[in-house]
């Protein structure tokens, strides 16, 4: 009987610092993202938290990239400091519901503009142009079109994109892997199981820009399809759609833009396109 | 040495033993050896690929620990709320009433017979169609709830049985007394059958704490199993992060299975109780069979 | 409702066969390994011993999500076992059957060895006594006794390696679940339906073989 009591006790206790805990969490976030938070304004950016040279959470917490230095510039131009802004985690799937339920105020997260998607959110910029690109080992030098992909074994993330269109267009013999992340693919890459893994160039290039992958990978450096990365923001929110615009015009006009570019993503050797033209929201 | 399926080996047995003792551990190391041997050839065992994980503390306290709070977090909120709602089902199919009974039995057959992945992507969606919860906080939410579907229906089984391996003579005491059919089951049955159940309760929570592990995989719950990417993507060393995540897992759950044995030895030794306890390794797979193995020693 | 059934975008069927062929691979495989596995629990051999119990408790405990996704990044990726597939269909279809029955085993093996534990002692001794060593022990008199006691929760065992089947969608084996989820995503105004048609199937899968085997169960039971 001791030992019933005390595991009541226990569950008690238990139950009462979870549902604390739980409660704690849910109102926090439940805000409008922009404004939410007691006392000082805060403003949520969602960015990917996995993807090197793009977006990601290092081991101190903090987080580096391309799309988080744009994303720290756009928030200073907003008004909000570097320790006012709160990042979280956009994962593909993701991004039009955290948008449209309002968890975060803007995503910069390799966020390619399309119509599909135009439907549910708006975006600003676009603020960089990738093409779907390969990325192979450093040495292989079979590789040097889409057809040769035919017979060779190619790994994307599942329900991608890119992994269909070189499916159904490019090289349909190919023999496809689908993973649940990038970094497998790059494992089975290293490990010559995979001969090339497909996606955007920026994000191939981040990987490849890797202290740890320096000189094992390469680019091909194809043009496989155009990806104008934008900021996705509320749809319908035209005041702040202006704001952001203004904010990527005068990021690239400072030089800030090239800067960004270089450090994050110049480490490949990837040359990055001049900064595209404002479209969205003209 | 012992044990009536054999011998005590004389002195050709030892011989023979000794034999297959090293045929066996030889084969082991080849394995082993070939392993790892492969894995050098694809510089898996860098040390730079390893080292993160005993020099970067911070690859614990960034990654590793909040991932698996979180698992821990998913997995306790799913035991607390699967508790309680699998004790009344449990309680409900041992009803006198068929009306009570024959809806709640099909309840829990239901939702034992579907793959908690499949009720986790249903709430997933579900929710996503809802639109009440928000973006960040909906894996978690759709994890908790497929494991409580599911869980719940598993823990009514472990109830039932757990009341059912109560010695007879506590429902004759308790009815000889003149208690009615709701205090028998509240004053006498269930105090007595929870400690019966700890030990398949605490088994339970195992399968649920691997089942989390799902939702990192397949809804983008931000729990142990994710962690995998996060940390391969600063150190590019997926394998050796799979093999550290693993071992937490293993070591977690080897630790929450030897308190299930624990219990279980200490209850079955228990002069004061009625001896009766669900064995924690049948609730594993399924308590489903469970209705006959409380035995009393 | 119902229409995303007939409209041929789906092969629903299709899907719930690669469940079946999952499930029977990996029960003759596991029903197999668990045997192996229980013959070197109580084997004379004191490092079979341990290594059976170490891969029972190390096996049991971990996430079989961990197993078949290490499968296919360590053994498949890394080791470049390719278990004979062609191409990496085929491949992750081997890997998920030997992760299925890598985790599996260790649940037949512990529910073998309670059956063994309800053979009487006197079989044994009397087997003994004949002058059969260890295997022959085993496997003439000890097992096909445990056999049939320990149907029963074999039986569970299947149910939930049916059910576990799932979790090949996490390395893109197209099964139902990984169906479920592609139709949940395409078909969002139909969610209850889709639910519907593959709880149905697993209901109808599971239902039978439950039925059938406490059936089996009853007729071969040991009369003692």
């Amino acid at each position: 009987m001791k030992l019933f009591k005390a595991g009541a006790a226990a569950a008690v206790a238990v139950v009462l610092s979870l549902t604390a805990t739980a409660c704690g969490g849910g109102s926090g976030s439940a805000g409008d993202g922009g404004t939410a938070g007691g006392g000082k304004d805060k403003i949520v950016i969602g960015i990917k938290f996995d993807q090197p040279g793009l977006g990601l959470k290092t081991p101190d917490g903090k987080f580096t990239g391309f799309d988080v230095d744009v994303a720290t510039y756009v928030a200073k131009e907003l008004g909000y400091q570097p320790d006012q802004i709160e990042f979280k985690q956009a994962v593909s799937a993701e991004r039009e519901n955290l948008i449209s339920n309002g968890d975060v105020k803007l995503v910069v997260a390799t966020y390619t503009i399309n119509d599909k998607r135009k439907a549910k959110v708006d975006f600003a910029g676009p603020y960089f142009l990738a093409h779907q690109d390969l990325l192979v080992r450093a040495d292989d030098t079979s590789i040097t079109k889409a057809e040769d992909l035919n017979k060779k074994n190619l790994c994307s993330v599942t329900g991608s994109t890119s992994a269909q269109n070189v499916k159904t267009k490019l090289a349909p013999d190919a023999n496809l892997l689908e993973q649940g992340g990038y970094s497998e693919c790059l494992t089975g890459l290293e490990n010559k199981t995979v001969d090339a893994l497909t996606t955007d160039n920026s994000i191939l290039a981040g990987f490849a820009a890797q202290e740890k992958n320096k000189g094992k990978f390469k680019l091909v450096g194809l043009k496989l399809s155009d990806e104008p990365y934008g900021i996705g923001l509320k749809k319908g929110d035209k005041e702040l759609q202006t704001k952001v615009n203004a904010a990527l015009k005068k990021m690239v006009e400072d030089g800030s833009w090239q800067k960004a570019v270089d450090a994050n993503l110049g480490p490949a050797g990837y040359k990055a396109e001049p900064a595209p033209q404002i479209t969205e929201g003209s | 040495m012992s044990s009536v399926l054999y011998d005590t080996p004389g002195p050709k047995a030892k011989v023979r033993n000794w034999i297959y003792t090293g045929v066996f551990a030889v084969v082991v190391a080849l394995a082993l050896w070939w392993i790892l041997d492969r894995m050098a050839q694809q510089n898996q065992l860098d040390a730079d690929k390893w080292l993160p994980f005993v020099t970067d503390s911070q690859i614990w306290t960034t990654f590793l620990l909040p991932g698996l709070g979180e698992t821990l977090k998913a997995g306790l909120i799913a035991m607390v709320i699967a508790l309680p709602l699998g004790a009344l089902l449990g309680i409900g199919r041992l009803s006198d009433h068929a009306w009570v009974r024959v809806p709640i039995g099909t309840v829990v057959e239901f939702f034992r017979a579907i793959p908690v992945l499949m009720l986790m992507i249903f709430s997933s969606a579900l929710y996503v169609m809802l639109g009440t919860v928000s973006s960040d906080l909906r894996p978690l939410y759709a994890v908790v709830t497929g494991l409580v579907l599911y869980n719940a229906s598993v823990i009514a089984e472990i109830v039932r049985a757990g009341i059912l391996s109560l010695p007879r003579g506590q429902t004759d005491a308790a009815k000889a007394i003149g208690m009615r059919k709701g205090q028998m089951m509240f004053y006498v049955l269930v105090p007595q059958a929870v400690t019966a159940m700890l030990p398949a309760l605490v088994s339970q929570l195992v399968v649920i704490l691997k089942d989390t592990a799902l939702g990192g995989a397949v809804l983008g719950f931000a729990d142990l199993m994710s962690m995998n990417r996060q940390i391969s993507a600063n150190y590019s060393n997926t394998i050796a992060t799979m093999v550290v995540i693993a071992l937490i897992y293993i070591a977690v759950n080897f630790a929450l299975t030897a308190l299930a044995s624990f219990l279980e030895r200490r209850l079955r030794q228990s002069k004061k109780g009625t001896g009766a306890v669900v064995e924690g390794d049948v609730a594993e797979v399924d308590a489903g069979g469970a209705a006959g193995v409380g035995k009393a020693p | 409702m119902f229409d995303f059934l007939t409209s041929g975008q789906y092969d629903v069927l299709g899907a719930f066969w690669v469940t079946v062929q999952l499930t029977l691979y990996s029960a003759v495989g596991s029903l197999v390994w668990g045997t192996m596995l229980a013959g070197m629990r109580v084997s004379p051999v004191p490092i079979m011993r341990s290594f059976g119990t170490a891969y029972v408790n190390v096996v049991r405990n971990t996430p079989l999500t961990l197993l078949i996704i290490g499968c296919s990044l360590g053994l498949n990726q890394t080791l470049k076992i390719t278990l004979g597939g062609e191409d990496f269909k085929e491949i992750g279809f081997r890997l998920a059957v030997l992760g299925l029955i890598a985790y599996t085993g260790t649940f037949v093996c512990e529910a073998l060895r309670s059956g063994i534990n309800t053979v009487p002692v006197g079989q044994a001794e009397a087997a003994r006594a004949l002058g059969l060593n260890f295997f022959q022990v085993l496997t003439l008199i000890v097992l096909p006794q445990a056999f049939r006691a320990v149907i029963a929760p074999l039986t569970n065992v299947l149910i939930a390696l049916t059910k576990n089947t799932t979790v090949a969608a996490t390395i893109g084996v197209a099964e139902a679940a990984l169906l479920m989820k592609e139709m949940l995503e395409n078909e969002a105004d139909a969610l209850f339906a889709v639910f519907a048609v593959f709880a149905l199937g697993f209901v109808l899968l599971t239902l039978p073989t439950g039925l059938l085997l406490g059936w089996v169960a009853k007729r071969v039971a040991v009369k003692r």
